[in-house]
């Protein structure tokens, strides 16, 4: 008796041992699908080549994007969007700072989720990619000719912008939903009155698709009042399904306390069916209502090289129960998150966190279900359509966690699942898996090059990790975060590369670089400079006095300043320095800062103003100098300014040279 | 003067025109941070930059080595220049419509005069340019000018330089050419004319 128990407990230890070296063997990280070398050749961009893709990784909490080349997963800049930058002076300077403006007050960060690239004809043209702020509302353009924010807007009445901001196939719209619902109109109620009083909103922001050079491209359209629930990501549809959204959303609930169980109780969330063009119908024809609800429109001005900060205050809000036909909930198993649409238009992929099963809705079906009216009841007045009468098919045992589906342009689907942390390869169509890639780990979305749009370019496929631990060297708690390069080109996926990156990259977007090139901008002409306090030659350089304003309208050039030497600055003074780079030299940059500046250096790219406000608190001598290493004697590039008591006679002078 | 020599004049006169639309003379400067290329292109009325900001960027690299800026609007012959070419044309013209023998060598004489004048005055201001240096430039290196080449390479510092015609000079060139071949056919005819 007792020894058998004694062998047995022997081989319950062995069998564990066993199970653990198994473990261990199957998810170290020291696997690689193929030769290492043959990979380090398909990663390898020689010195001066180029990488084939720009890829556009948002940083998540870093509030940025940033630009890396594919294959070689190379950083090539980051973008300041709704973060301040000191490296670059984005939301320091005066001008940029407008840019930062909100109904909330000047916000300094933000949390950037999805980026998202304009589109012409269902495929990205490479002039401008959106990205939405998730905690501050708002969406901004970027124009990729400059690599630089242009325009954001202000998302009024919602209360957080996830499922944002996806394009429709000619950059008709981007939208918004919102992720938390909130008393729409704001108002002070009990958090538990969330069923009776808390609203969601979908946003649509017209974009005036003209390359034209003004920045100012962006326009809320309407807003369609939503039921509470949490909304969470979105796609338009393209090819048949072109005028339609689809919204993913959980809480379905309407939990408003502890929401990881308690709205993770129904088995079916939605898929919600936007008829956009219906709704422009409606909006046309009056059913809108006027609200007052103020927001801020921040643009670039590209000719007086400033931001533009306008308040608005009128919206059109679409009430579901005033525009029938134009919403529709799909039931989606369970608390999805991905709503994506194939290239055919024709397929919308559910990605239910907590589903075992991968959902795909057949676009035709839909609209036969419509028609003929296969309801099963409604929410909140919103048709329900029966699950059967919309699936095109569901992709079974997939792995866990299914978060996010992007396709090859060659009949398959990728979805990335979070919990089993691997990229699941299926065949639209038969719905079967065909490949597996463990992911290092727990990926949260993925991104083909075009995997979202009619054509995708599908040879790579970066993974957005979350989880990072031991795949780098470590630096301390805080490690990097983490993308992996897969190559997809074949029948099975081959991991090829492992990058750092800089945030969080939660979402991206990828395009061949040399759509992104034929724009590409080198320099600013100086004589289309028309900045307020541009000054075009050094002889114009000066200093003028208004009361206790200052201002130095200053020049940089190689290898000085005009002027370099500034007397007459008195205690008590605002003074702005309004420095112009006068280069015209591609990447010949300048920098600017004072000692003892409580702001960021300004960083001038050729033919550029901007403005530095600085207010001196002690007399004395303050140094200034050029921050960016521009020249044999970019250390000589430094001047003086004086600054003398509140009453003192000093008088106003400024000189270089002398 | 046979027919076929007055169309030549004509077509001589022709390419000059073209001295009007396109530089006559590039100088290139070549140095590892200018991978997109950096030159100016000199055109019987103005000097441009081969890209735009060259100009401004070539005056800006001068200054550290004490070269006075390049600046068109000091340089008189750009102002007059267009109508000495329009005057060679003019002959040239004239020369084809009265068939006048001794015109046309009074006229190659002076086009080619104009050529030398042209190099000679090129070459003056390159010299002007290279030696007449500010004493209190940031770059001094003992014994060493900074002027440009007539025709060729020279290495400038760091800076390879290369000048040589753009197509208005050659044009030019040619033309002159045809000018002179032209003259010569018409003075052998003249002799045998003579002979006989």
């Amino acid at each position: 008796m007792k020894t058998s128990r004694w062998r047995s407990s022997g081989l319950m230890v062995l069998a564990t041992l066993i199970l653990i070296a198994v473990a261990a063997g199957c998810f170290g990280k020291k696997q690689a699908t193929i030769g290492s070398s043959d990979a380090a050749s398909k990663v390898y961009v020689a010195p001066g080549n180029y990488d084939e893709f720009y890829a556009f990784l948002s940083g998540g909490f870093s509030g940025q994007i940033a630009a890396y080349g594919l294959p070689s997963g190379r950083l090539l800049k980051v973008i300041p969007v709704f973060a301040q930058n000191p490296e670059n002076g984005w939301g320091y300077s005066e001008e940029t700072k407008l840019m930062l403006n909100s109904t909330s007050g000047f916000v300094p960060w933000d949390d950037s989720h999805h980026p998202e690239l304009s589109m012409t004809e269902g495929v990205p043209d490479g002039r401008w990619i959106f990205i939405n702020a998730n905690n501050t509302p708002r969406i901004a353009r970027i124009d990729l000719g400059v690599f630089r924010t242009a325009e954001i807007i202000e998302l009024p009445n919602s209360g957080g912008s996830h499922g944002s901001p996806f394009t429709t196939q000619n950059t008709e719209y981007v939208v918004s939903a919102t992720r938390f619902s909130v008393p729409i109109p704001q108002a002070d109620v009990a958090i538990n009155t969330y069923k009776q009083n808390f609203k969601g909103t979908l946003s649509f922001v017209k974009v005036d698709g003209k390359d034209d050079g003004k920045e100012n491209k962006m326009s809320l359209a309407f807003q369609i009042m939503v039921p509470p629930f949490d909304w969470d990501l979105a796609h338009a549809g393209k090819g048949p399904s072109h005028g339609w959204y689809f919204f993913s959303c959980y809480n379905t609930e309407q939990a408003h306390t502890l929401l990881e169980v308690n709205a993770s109780q129904n088995d079916k969330d939605f898929i919600m069916a936007v008829n956009w063009k219906k709704a422009e119908e409606y909006l046309a024809a009056g059913k809108a209502k006027d609200w007052t609800s103020e927001y801020y429109h921040n643009y670039w001005d590209n000719e007086k090289q400033t931001g533009v900060s306008e308040l608005l205050n009128k919206v059109k809000m679409l009430d579901p129960k005033d525009c029938p036909g134009m919403l529709y909930l799909m039931p989606c198993p369970k608390s999805p998150h991905g709503a994506d649409v194939d290239p055919s238009g024709e397929y919308i992929v559910g990605g239910g966190k907590l589903a075992t099963v991968i959902p795909v809705f057949s676009f035709s079906k839909m609209i036969k279900a419509i028609d003929a009216k296969e309801f099963d009841g409604d929410r909140e007045g919103i048709p329900v359509l029966k699950y059967e009468s919309v699936l095109a098919g569901e992709v079974q045992n997939p792995g866990l966690g299914p978060l996010h589906t992007e396709f090859d342009g060659k009949g398959f689907a990728y979805t990335s699942h979070f919990v089993s942390s691997e990229v699941v390869k299926w065949k639209l169509g038969t719905w079967e898996v065909v490949d597996r890639m463990p992911a290092y780990y727990s990926i949260g979305h993925l991104m083909i090059p075009g995997g979202d749009s009619k054509q995708p370019w599908g040879k790579y496929l970066v993974a957005m990790n979350k989880i990072t631990k031991d795949r780098y060297l470590p630096t301390g708690p805080e490690l990097a975060q983490s993308a992996q390069l897969i190559d997809i080109s074949g029948d099975k996926m081959r991991l090829l590369l492992d990058f750092p990156t800089v945030g969080e990259p939660h979402y991206a977007q990828g395009i061949p670089a040399d759509l992104v090139r034929k724009r590409e901008v080198k320099i600013f002409d100086i004589n289309k400079n028309n900045h307020k306090y541009v000054t075009k030659s050094e002889k114009d350089a000066r200093v003028v006095r208004t009361g206790k304003e200052v201002h130095v309208y200053m020049t940089s050039s190689r290898s000085h300043f005009g002027p370099d030497n500034i007397e007459g600055i008195k205690l008590g003074d605002v003074v702005y320095f309004h420095v112009t780079n006068l280069e015209q030299d591609w990447d010949i940059m300048h920098g600017f800062t004072i000692k003892g500046s409580e702001s960021a250096e300004l960083l001038l790219v050729p033919g550029e103003t901007q403005t530095l406000k600085w207010q001196p608190k002690k007399i004395g001598i303050y140094p200034f100098y050029c921050t960016d290493f521009c020249s044999a004697l970019h250390q000589e590039m430094q001047g003086y300014l004086r600054v003398s008591a509140a009453n003192s006679n000093v008088p106003l002078l400024f000189s270089t040279g002398n | 003067m046979q027919r076929s020599s007055k169309l030549w004049i004509v077509g001589s006169t022709l390419l000059l025109l073209l001295l009007y639309v396109t530089p006559m003379w590039q100088i290139d400067l070549t140095a590892p941070q200018y991978p997109e290329g950096l030159g100016l292109f000199i055109w019987i009325n103005k000097i441009s930059g081969q890209n735009p900001g060259d100009l401004k960027t070539i005056n800006l690299l001068n200054h550290y080595i004490g070269m006075k800026a390049i600046t068109p609007s000091d340089i008189p012959e750009l102002t007059y220049m267009p109508y000495i070419v329009g005057a060679i044309i003019s002959l040239g013209l004239l020369v084809a419509w009265t068939g006048n023998k001794k015109l046309l060598y009074i006229w190659v004489t002076m086009f080619l005069m104009v050529l030398i004048a042209g190099l000679i005055d090129f070459y003056l201001w390159e010299y002007d340019y290279g030696h007449n240096l500010e004493p209190k430039a940031p770059i001094k290196v003992p014994g060493m000018t900074y002027q440009p080449p007539l025709i060729g390479v020279k290495q400038l510092l760091n800076m390879t330089t290369l000048s040589i015609p753009y197509t208005g000079g050659v044009a030019a060139g040619v033309a002159f050419l045809i000018g002179l071949a032209v003259a010569w056919r018409e003075f052998r005819n003249q002799s045998k004319e003579q002979k006989t």
